[in-house]
């Protein structure tokens, strides 16, 4: 309907210069008077743009918008690399852990082995020298007691000769007494 | 009746600005001429404005460019092929010369340059010999292969085929350019005509004063439709280009 209503219009306004009467009037945009000028300042003006922009604007915007692509690649590369970085890390450091925590069983371990050992010798050497000593104490005891018994047979002997002299009236000597007794 | 200021054709008269003659060939500045020196001063004030900083964030003026850069190579692409790049250039002057031209044409007491026949023309000229001069450049006498398509018996393609390939190559330039060309000169007249109608009714008084509404209203609908159809059209000249271009670069259909 608009496409009519347009081809309405266009009759009516180019019937309309024509119907006018006066001056022969040509209509405008058929002028062929004008179609050098048109010609000439179109080809010109065009190329002119052209020239600029297939030149110098076009080939700005397309190193922009490459450079932002290689660059969000880039940066993408970026990303990935270090995050390949930072899971090669945690492997490291879980492998040093492993590591740290071995060494720190296996000095446990030697320290327990050398403190044990130093306990063992400590012990037999404190063993020993309990044995030594009690040994001396026996010794002493032994040598005690046999002074004692010694000590005894004497009392008895002299005992034994009071009471004969205290009975009999009759001194004994010592020796009859001790052959007596044994 | 109509008073001369009202008249909807003396929009697109052409006054001379400065005379300057080259042989017989009239060459004069015009009002025309004046406004492709502002349509071509117009994109390059963009194209500096969008292209001065170049951050790889870009600008509200840079990302409007680079949106434009990507929409003309996406319809390259998609209509033509990735080879069909190499015409980028010629394509996105084509477009935005046209898109200025008619957008700027929609401001008041503005000249507008693709109302004139021979301006379509001529811009429908330029791709038809660029596609002609590019088609046998590249593919010699397998140019012609445009008008013999394959897969078609032979006397249908010689009887029927064959004519019908030529005489819709050759009213190419013809409905490209006229396309462009009546589009305009219609919207700018139709503008013209209801808002005339709006001031005369209102002028006249009484109750044609009450219904001069009516016209104005239209006006009011009209003028974002021609916006519209001054993007469309541009989009449009630039897109069949693109198509015209693909028969350049792959004739065999």
């Amino acid at each position: 309907m608009l496409s009519a209503m347009k081809a309405n219009m266009m009759m009516a306004a180019a019937a309309k210069p024509a119907g006018g009467g006066d001056v022969e009037k040509v209509f405008a945009p058929f002028d062929v008077s004008y179609f050098p000028s048109q010609i000439f300042w179109l080809l010109l003006s065009f190329f002119v743009l052209y020239f600029l922009l297939s030149r110098i604007f076009l080939p700005r915007i397309s190193e922009t918008l490459e450079e932002r692509s290689s660059r969000i690649a880039d940066d993408l590369d970026a990303a990935s690399r270090m995050q390949r970085e930072a899971e090669e890390a945690e492997k490291a450091y879980e492998r040093a852990l492993a590591d740290a925590k071995a060494k720190a069983h296996n000095v446990a371990e030697t320290t327990r082995q050398s403190v044990d050992a130093e306990i063992a010798t400590e012990l037999e050497a404190a063993d020993a020298e309990a044995a030594r000593q009690a040994e001396a104490a026996e010794a002493r005891i032994r040598q005690v007691r046999a002074k004692a018994l010694a000590n005894i047979e004497s009392v008895a002997a002299e005992a034994a000769q009071a009471t004969v002299e205290a009975l009999t009236g009759k001194s004994v000597t010592a020796a009859t007494v001790k052959s007596a007794l044994n | 009746m109509i008073a001369a200021g009202l008249d909807p054709i003396s929009q697109f008269d052409l006054k001379k600005m400065a005379e300057l003659k080259v042989g017989n060939f009239d060459l004069s500045f015009t009002n025309s001429a004046l406004m492709m020196v502002v349509t071509v001063g117009c994109i390059l004030a963009w194209m500096l404005l969008s292209t001065g900083k170049r951050s790889l964030v870009p600008g509200r003026a840079q990302s409007i460019a680079e949106v434009s850069y990507e929409f003309v190579a996406d319809m390259i692409r998609s209509t033509a092929g990735k080879d069909g790049l190499r015409f980028f250039p010629f394509v996105f002057t084509l477009f935005v010369f046209i898109l200025f031209a008619n957008l700027l044409g929609m401001i008041p007491f503005f000249f507008t340059i693709t109302s004139h026949i021979i301006v379509t023309v001529v811009l429908a000229m330029m791709v038809m010999i660029l596609v002609v001069v590019y088609g046998v450049y590249k593919n010699g006498f397998g140019f012609l292969k445009l008008f013999w398509p394959s897969g078609v018996p032979f006397v249908l393609k010689a009887l029927l085929v064959a004519p019908i390939e030529v005489i819709s190559f050759l009213s190419r330039p013809v409905s490209h350019s006229i396309r462009l060309w009546a589009n305009m000169f219609a919207g700018h007249i139709l503008l013209k005509l209801f808002a005339g109608f709006a001031v005369m009714m209102f002028a006249a008084g009484g109750l044609t004063m009450a219904g001069s509404f009516v016209p104005y209203v239209l006006v009011l609908a009209l003028t974002p439709l021609e916006f519209l159809v001054a993007f469309v059209q541009a989009y449009v000249f630039a897109l069949l280009t693109c198509v015209y271009l693909s028969d350049a670069l792959h004739p065999g259909h």
